[in-house]
Formats: C-alpha cells, structure tokens, sequence
C-alpha cells in the first residue's frame, strides 16, 4: 500500500510528466465525449428531419380519434304527405361500466326500478365487450314515462346510470304498412359484417324489411364526426373539429294512407293481398298483406317470446304476400291467354269453340272439365272471357304449345320478378318447357299445357305480379315497373324531387286492335252478366275485371262441383280488375288463400278498394304527379 | 480593531475575487440545465407546480451541498477517502439485507427520509479509485489494475443485484475514467476491452428476465409494439414529431396525452425533444458538453494527482448520464434507467449531482495558482 522508499523522489520528478499525461488523456477523453454526442446528435437529426413525417402522422393518429355522430333518419311518407315512419324522441337507460363497482348487482337492483329483460341485459352484456369502460351502453330503450319517474326518485342508489334522450323510429300506422314500410331494427353482427364501418360507426338501427330496407342508402345519411384529442385509453379530452351529420333523405311514397286502410279493413282479417297499381306509370297506390303485424315491436329489439308466436302463427304473419306470397292464378290468366290468341293469328275474336262440359286432347281418354255440367255451349273470346269458358282456353293452349304459350305470358312479366323497389320478391312459376326441364328434368306433356291454359298446373304468381300483368293490359301492352317511392326530398329547404323512371318498355302488342275483344270480354265480365256481375253497380266508371278460382286441395272425389256451389275455403280466390275500363287510371287484384270464388270472396274487397279510390281520382288527375 | 477587520475582509473579499470557491462559467452552466429543467418538468408534469417546486427544493438542497462541499480542500476529501469508500459500501450491503422500495431494493428508510446508498457511491467510488492510483506508480500496471478492478467491482456488483442496471453502469463509468485518465496504456486498454466483450454472454446469463427483455426489445421494439417496445416506439415518436423547431412549449401531444411513459423522469428528454425540435436538442447537448468540458479543464489545472483524476472521473461520469439517457429515448441503446442530468424529476439524483460539482468547485478553488 505504501509508496515505496526509493520512489519518492522519483514520483516527484514525475509529476511534470504525470500531469502532461493527464492533460493528452483528458483532451482524447473530451474529443470522445464530443463524439459519442453527435452520434447522438446526428440519432436525433435522423428522428426529428429524416422520419419526421412519418413520425408526425403518428403522433397524430395516437392523438386524434374521429367519433362519428350518426345522422337522423330520412322520414316516410304516402303521396299525400301522412307521416308512414317518424323519428319521435324517446328515453333510454344507459350505463357507464366504469363507474360501477359491481355490475351484476347493479343489474339485480335496477331490474327492481325498471324492468329488464334477459333480451335487454344479453344485448347489454354484447355491446359492453365491444367498448370501452368509460363509454355510456344503452341497456333498455323506449322507458315509459312511469319508469322515468320512478328512476329519477332512486337515481342516488345507481351511480353510472342514466337516462339519455334519443329518437326512435315509430311507425304510427303500425300493421297497414308492416310489409310495405318494412321497419328498423338494431345492427346485429351479421348487417355489421356487410355495412361500411365508417358510415354506421354512430348508427345503432338499419332497416331490415320494405322501404326502410331497400331505401336504407338514401334514408341513413351521411354522418357527420367530431375530432377527438384522445389520450391513451383513447378517453376523449376535447372536441378539435365538429362536422354535422347530413339528415338521411325523406321519401314519398305513391301509396294512400286511406286506400291502403280501406283494403285493409276490406279482407276482414282473411288472409291474403292487395296490390293497386296505376297502369300509367307503374305507382302502387296501394299493397296489403293480411294479417300484419306491429312493426314498432321490432324497432327496439322484439322480445324472444313475441318474435316466436309471430314466427310460428299458422297463417304467417310476417310474410309479405305481396311479393313473396305465392298463389295459382287460375282464370285470372285467360285474358292474356284470349289476348295471345289474337297477336299469334291462332284465333280471331269471332271464332267460336264448343263446349260440352269436357274437353279432349285428340287420342287421349282423359277429359278436361268445364265449371259447368253440360258445357257452356258454342262460345266466341268475349264469351269465353266473360263465362270463364275453360274449353276454349283449352284448346287455345293446345294450339299455342307450351314453347308460345310460355313465350308470350312471359310478355307479361309472370315467373320473373317485377323489379319493385322492395327486396324479397318472389319469382313465381310461369310453366314451359325449360322449367319443368330445370325443375324435374321431365318433358313438358300436352295435357301439362292445357292446364296451363286455365292457369292451373305448375302456374304460381305473386300477386305483384299479377297486378303488373292486369296493369299492362289496362295500359294497352305498355309495362311500366311497379315502384314505391314517387318522389326523395333531399335536405329540408328543398322540394321533393320527382324520382326518375326507366322509360316504359315498348308495347307487347304487336296489333293494338287485338286488345278491344279482349278488354270487352273483361268489361262482360262484371257488366255482361259474367262471372262477377253486379260489381260495377253504381260505380261511375266502367270496371273490367276477371274472376280467378283455384283448387286449393287436390280434388278426390269424381263429383262434379261447380265453383259457385263450393264450401267456403275450398279455393285460392282472385280477383283481377282495371278502371276505367277504356282508359284506366286503376289496376289491381286482390287475393285470398281461402274463398268460395273470386267473384264471391275476392271481387267485392276489389270494389271496396275502388269505392275510395274513386273519391280522390279527381283530385289526383288535376294534381298531377307531384305530390 | 475596527481597521483590522476591515483589513481582513478585504483580504477576503480579495482572496474570493481572484480564487473563489465557485466556478463561475461551470455554476452559470448549471443554472442554465437546471432552468432549463423547470421549465420543461412544468410542461411534462402538465403544468404541476407543486412537482416543479418540490424539484426546485432539491436544486436549492444540492445547491446549498454543492457549495458547501466547495468549501472542503481536495486534501481533506482525500483523507476521509477510504472512510467514506467504506461506509458507503457498508450502506450498499445494508440495502441489500434490510431494504425497501418497489421492485427494486434501492432505498433505505432513515426516518425522516427515504436514502439511496448508491447515489453516494457514484462520489465515493471516483474518490475511492483516485485515492488509490494517487499512490501508486502511474500509468497502472497490470497489479494496480487488478486492485482497482476490486474497487470498481464491489459496489457495482451490488448495485446491479438490486437491480439497478443504470445506476451500477454509472458508478462503474466513472472508475473506468479514473483508470483511462491515469493513463494506462492502450494496448492495455485494448486487451480489456477484448476480454469484456468474451464475457458479454456470461453477462446475460446473470441478468434478470426484465433486464433480457430490454434487451430484446431494443433489438426490434416493433416486435411487440404494445407490449415491450412501447415505450421506445412512443419515445421515438414523440422526438420525431418534434422535427427542426419542436411543437413548442407545452404543446407536446405524446406526453400530455399520456403516450409517453415516465415522462417526467427516465423520458423527459422525448418531452423536451418533442417541444423544442432538434435545434432545442443541440443546444442542451452543447450545453451538457460544455459542462464536461469545463470540468476536464479544472481537472487538467488541478493541483495533485488525485484531485485530477477525481475531476476528469466526475466530469466524464457525467457524460455518461446524458449518452445513456438520449441514446435510451432514440432507441440509441437499450433502456436503462438513467435520469437526464439536472432534468428529470428526481431528488437523489440531483443531488448527488450537485454535490459531485461541489467536489469539482473544491478542486477548482484549489488549484495550482500558476500553471505550469
């Protein structure tokens, strides 16, 4: 430890250069120094010039968040302007995660104040995974008035909880526009899965059927957003920007609140459809289903007891009949049958057929009856119309073949869509070959044709379709798309606008002439002492329609039965009708899953329908299609 | 009487003016960092005064220590060398019996207040060192080097048991110089060199899971952006973000919205490089090389070998403070807890810093009168 002695002198002597060497060391110590700190000066340099755009965009992407302010549903109306589907302000309960202790508790003790459901607290329990702690969840929606007061007397037991205004979609005609309308329901995963983030990131409700559905594009709006500065539990500190959400646009629909309820009331609760059609453009002016149900059931989640009696009612409540109902037309066909006759130069209106009761497709034994034991006699085509005459639509079928026959139905839009402006249409069955063919791989018989010829057999339709094809024909051959909504209002200080059609396809007919016989044999019908005679009494325009009665059950027994003498309920009943009869302002049908005859079930719900029609045709041929 | 007093205050007054006890261009050098070091506490902490005032307390304490201690001789200090070598290593074994703090056993709790033994070895160890090379016959031989080696490697060993990985690279730091300033031969220096880096994998083998893992993450922090390599991600940037002129003063997002983690201590220099831009940064890097430089110079003048290497070790230690802490939030190097000197919030350190400056004063109060 001790310096030795010797060196004491030496270490003095030392000291000089010692203290050179100290100096040399500490200079190389500096310079090194100096350059570790621009290594580190130039690391820097490299952070803050060379990356920092890219540095920056995340710094501000960790400190802007965009929380998207869902926009107010556009509103629905019918041609009149009546409110169809409103946004009524509502209460709901919402509660904060966070600031409860224990929420299984808090549930157990809410539920004692206000009723939840396990609907309620299953979604709630969903929605809670999904965010964030501090985010407020919406528990139960549409609380009554009852259950705010009692809430607010108890609100100091629930901390975190609170009652939120925000508006909900009511529909105040409830059941008479069910289908038509469609309603909102809460996004569930599988609509999240399909839908634009971005867009529905603040929007809890989307339309599942009808317009609300198939207009969802233009009633959702555009949301607007605030810019957040968030920090890093992305808990929002403050709003930088605000950009108002654009309204969703407002609807107007062609149907008639008071029409549509005059249907309604007219079936009576029988089960069935109507669709009213204007054979000059295409605009329904009214479409029912029966039974409806309540669609502001579904708006705010419909409990799993309620969705499962309307689910499993024996006479579906929830289908749209309309376009999705599916129904054999029976002799509401044979006008067109008549009609492509006369285009195909098989027929002219004054050729007559015999009838004898039973029709006989040459060589073969079995016969095809006729209604009426005996036959209806010799006949021509307005006869034949008027009386419902099968026989001569036999035989007219025969002559077509299935291949013409099909070819020109088609011309009338059967066993394809319609195109309305609704999703869910059914495409029904028109028979021909190639879909008999797809369908069982079987040719098509000759005794298949005749059938076909009388509307029976393979034939199923919708009644949207149906209505297009009576409207094409009141409109002389001319098709014009059936469409829902006349007019979108976009914005409030703007005036609806008309909505642009596709131009009306050109005419089926190829000799206009043909369709006079044909119209007269529909006018004889309900004027000529036809099937459906006496409903055009005291109407002031002439009606043309037609009778359509199908088997509902395959007939067992070798009895002959005619329509007019069968029970009730035996038959799928029709009713097929335009007016005025020389320049129709009205085409419609009416169908009915169970009924004695068109004429005696259908028919008369077809001129209840009418009877309110007629009060406003004034009114809307001076209005002019503006609404 | 009254003549006499006179005479001798201004024999005083003339012995302050022309040797005083402090170094003026090192004290405004200070005054300058630890200003600085409000101001930017008063933006990272997001405008907590009560934590700035708590920080200024402990400039005012170190402040006060700093002076004081610039009152002591070298050759006092000398004297109690050994003592005050061997006391803080009984403090440092004391920690590691009876101590407390979160994780890490740091502290010892002495009533009144809360003590880090290891600060005091990041003075006693250079002073250590330095009494030891001061007699012996210098540059060092293989022999001295072993013993120095044990000096060094005692309390550092138990230091980083603690763990306190930063702290123990510190105290070992400024040994190291100590040695380097003495002037022990390069090819010395180079065999050492050689052979610590043959020991590295033992090295890894001793560390703790949560030292690997630093480690690792430095390697590649994108690996796992949440989780490990967030802190250096989000440190990167929030100085990126920064650019030429910074976003300005308190107008640093990462930190105040909480993206910056210890942003009031191990990683204010992001909050700072994020506010002020890079030409903030070259200026307190100049700065802190100034104050390194400042302290060689004192140490060069000094009046006897040990206050020398004792100064060149201080200053040079404290070199390692700001290369440490920036090369940290650059992703530089990997993370250790290293405060940025006179900066981060933090009362030990700060003080312990400051009385290191105090022993540098001493030594410039004391030095040779004529150079040469």
């Amino acid at each position: 430890m001790n310096p030795g002695f010797g060196s004491r002198l030496a270490q003095i002597k030392d000291a000089h250069s010692e203290a050179a060497r100290f100096r040399t060391r500490a200079i190389i110590g500096f310079l090194l120094i100096a350059a570790c700190l621009s290594v580190l000066g130039l690391r820097f340099a490299y952070l803050q010039i060379n990356r920092h755009q890219e540095f920056s965009a995340r710094s501000d992407q960790n400190r802007i968040s965009i929380r998207r302010v869902a926009p107010t549903r556009g509103l629905i109306y019918d041609r009149n302007g009546v409110l169809l589907a409103d946004n009524v302000a509502a209460f709901r309960l919402e509660v904060v995660p966070e600031q409860v202790k224990d929420m299984a508790r808090l549930l157990g003790e809410l539920g004692g104040v206000i009723a939840l459901s396990d609907d309620d607290i299953e979604h709630f329990n969903s929605l809670r995974r999904s965010k964030h702690a501090f985010e407020s969840i919406p528990l139960r929606f549409k609380l009554s008035e009852d259950e705010i007061a009692r809430f607010s007397t108890e609100r100091w037991r629930f901390p975190g909880v609170d009652i939120v205004p925000y508006l909900t979609r009511s529909y105040p005609h409830g059941e008479e526009f069910a289908h038509l309308v469609g309603y909102v329901g809460r996004i569930d995963e599988a609509d999240a899965e399909k839908l634009d983030a971005a867009r529905y990131a603040g929007t809890t409700h989307i339309g599942k059927t009808g317009i609300e559905r198939s207009y969802e594009n233009d009633l959702h709006g555009e949301p607007g957003y605030d810019l957040v500065e968030v920090n890093v539990d992305k808990r929002p500190l403050r709003v930088i920007e605000r950009v108002p959400p654009t309204p969703g646009k407002n609807l107007y629909l062609s149907v008639d609140v008071r029409m549509q309820r005059a249907a309604m009331d007219a079936f009576e609760g029988r089960a069935g459809a109507a669709v009213a059609l204007d054979p000059r453009n295409g605009e329904v002016l009214a479409m029912v289903c029966v039974p409806s149900f309540d669609p502001n059931l579904f708006v705010n989640g419909i409990g799993k007891v309620d969705y499962a009696t309307l689910l499993n009612a024996p006479d579906r409540p929830l289908l749209n009949r309309a376009i999705a109902g599916g129904y054999t037309p029976g002799s509401t066909v044979k006008p067109y049958v008549a009609l492509g006759g006369l285009e195909l130069g098989l027929r002219r209106p004054s050729d007559t057929v015999l009838s004898t009761g039973e029709f006989f497709i040459p060589g073969q034994a079995r016969g095809y009856r006729d209604d009426k034991r005996g036959g209806h006699g010799r006949v021509d085509l307005v006869q034949a119309i008027a009386q419902s005459v099968n026989t001569y639509f036999y035989s007219l079928a025969l002559d077509m073949g299935i291949d013409r026959f099909s070819g020109w139905m088609a011309k009338f839009g059967f066993g394809k869509p319609t195109g309305i402006d609704l999703i869910g249409e059914s495409a029904g069955v028109l028979p021909s070959r190639e879909w008999k063919r797809g369908r069982m791989n079987q040719a098509f018989y000759p005794g298949e044709t005749v059938i076909a010829g009388i509307g029976q057999g393979y034939w199923v339709i919708t009644p949207i379709q149906l209505a297009q094809a009576v409207s094409i024909l009141a409109a002389r051959g001319v098709r014009h798309r059936p469409h829902l909504v006349r007019a979108i209002q976009d914005g409030l200080n703007v005036p609806p606008a008309p909505v642009a059609l596709p131009p009306a396809d050109s005419n089926i007919l190829h000799n206009v002439e043909n369709w006079g016989p044909v119209q007269q044999g529909m006018v004889a019908v309900v004027n000529g002492g036809g099937t459906a005679s006496g409903l055009g009494k005291e109407f002031p325009y002439v009606i043309a329609g037609k009778t359509g009665t199908a088997e509902r059950f395959s007939r067992t027994d070798e009895e002959w039965t005619s329509i007019s003498t069968a029970p009730i309920e035996r038959h799928e009943v029709l009713f097929e009708a335009f007016t005025p009869a020389d320049d129709a302002r009205i085409a419609l049908i009416v169908a009915l899953e169970a009924g004695r005859s068109g004429a005696h079930d259908a028919a008369p719900i077809v001129r209840k329908i009418l009877d309110i029609w007629v009060k406003d045709d004034d009114v809307r041929n001076v209005a002019g299609p503006s609404p | 009487m009254t003549r006499n007093l006179l005479l001798r205050l201004e024999l005083w007054a003339l012995r302050a003016l022309r040797r005083p006890y402090y170094d003026l261009p090192l004290l405004g050098a200070l005054l300058v960092l630890a200003t600085t070091g409000l101001v930017t506490l008063y933006s990272a902490s997001d405008l907590d005064r009560h934590l700035v005032l708590n920080q200024a307390a402990r400039f005012l304490l170190g402040g006060v220590l700093m002076l004081a201690i610039a009152r002591i001789p070298p050759q006092v200090l000398r004297n109690w060398t050994p003592w005050l070598y061997v006391a803080s290593l009984m403090l440092l074994i004391a920690v590691a019996v009876l101590g407390q703090g979160r994780g890490a056993n740091r502290w010892l709790n002495l009533g009144i207040m809360r003590f880090q033994p290891s600060e005091l070895v990041k003075l006693t160890l250079p002073m250590m060192v330095a009494w030891y090379l001061h007699a012996r016959d210098l540059p060092p031989k293989w022999l001295t080097l072993g013993a120095v080696a044990l000096l060094i490697g005692a309390p550092a060993l138990l230091i980083a048991k603690q763990p306190d990985l930063g702290t123990a690279l510190l105290v070992a730091a400024s040994g190291v110089f100590a040695v380097f300033l003495a002037g022990l031969a390069w090819w010395r220096i180079a065999i050492v060199l050689g052979a610590a880096a043959g020991a590295a994998p033992l090295a890894w083998h001793f560390m703790h899971e949560y030292q690997r893992n630093r480690l690792r993450m430095f390697l590649d922090p994108e690996a796992d952006p949440l989780g490990n390599g967030w802190h250096i991600i989000q440190s990167e940037i929030a100085v990126g973000s920064g650019g030429w002129l910074g976003k300005g003063w308190h107008h640093g997002t990462q930190s105040r919205l909480e993206f910056l983690p210890e942003h009031t201590t191990d990683f204010v220099f992001a909050v700072f490089s994020e506010e002020w831009g890079l030409l903030g940064v070259i200026a307190l890097l100049l700065l802190y090389l100034f104050i390194v430089g400042r302290g060689l110079m004192i140490a060069a003048n000094a009046r006897d070998t040990y206050s020398r290497l004792l100064a060149g070790a201080i200053s040079m230690a404290f070199f390692v403070y700001v290369m440490v802490n920036g090369g940290m939030i650059t992703g530089l190097l990997p993370v250790v807890g290293v405060p940025l000197p006179l900066i981060s919030y933090g009362g030990t350190s700060a003080v312990s810093l400051l009385a290191g400056f105090g022993v540098l004063m001493s030594i410039h109060a004391h030095r040779r009168l004529l150079p040469r």
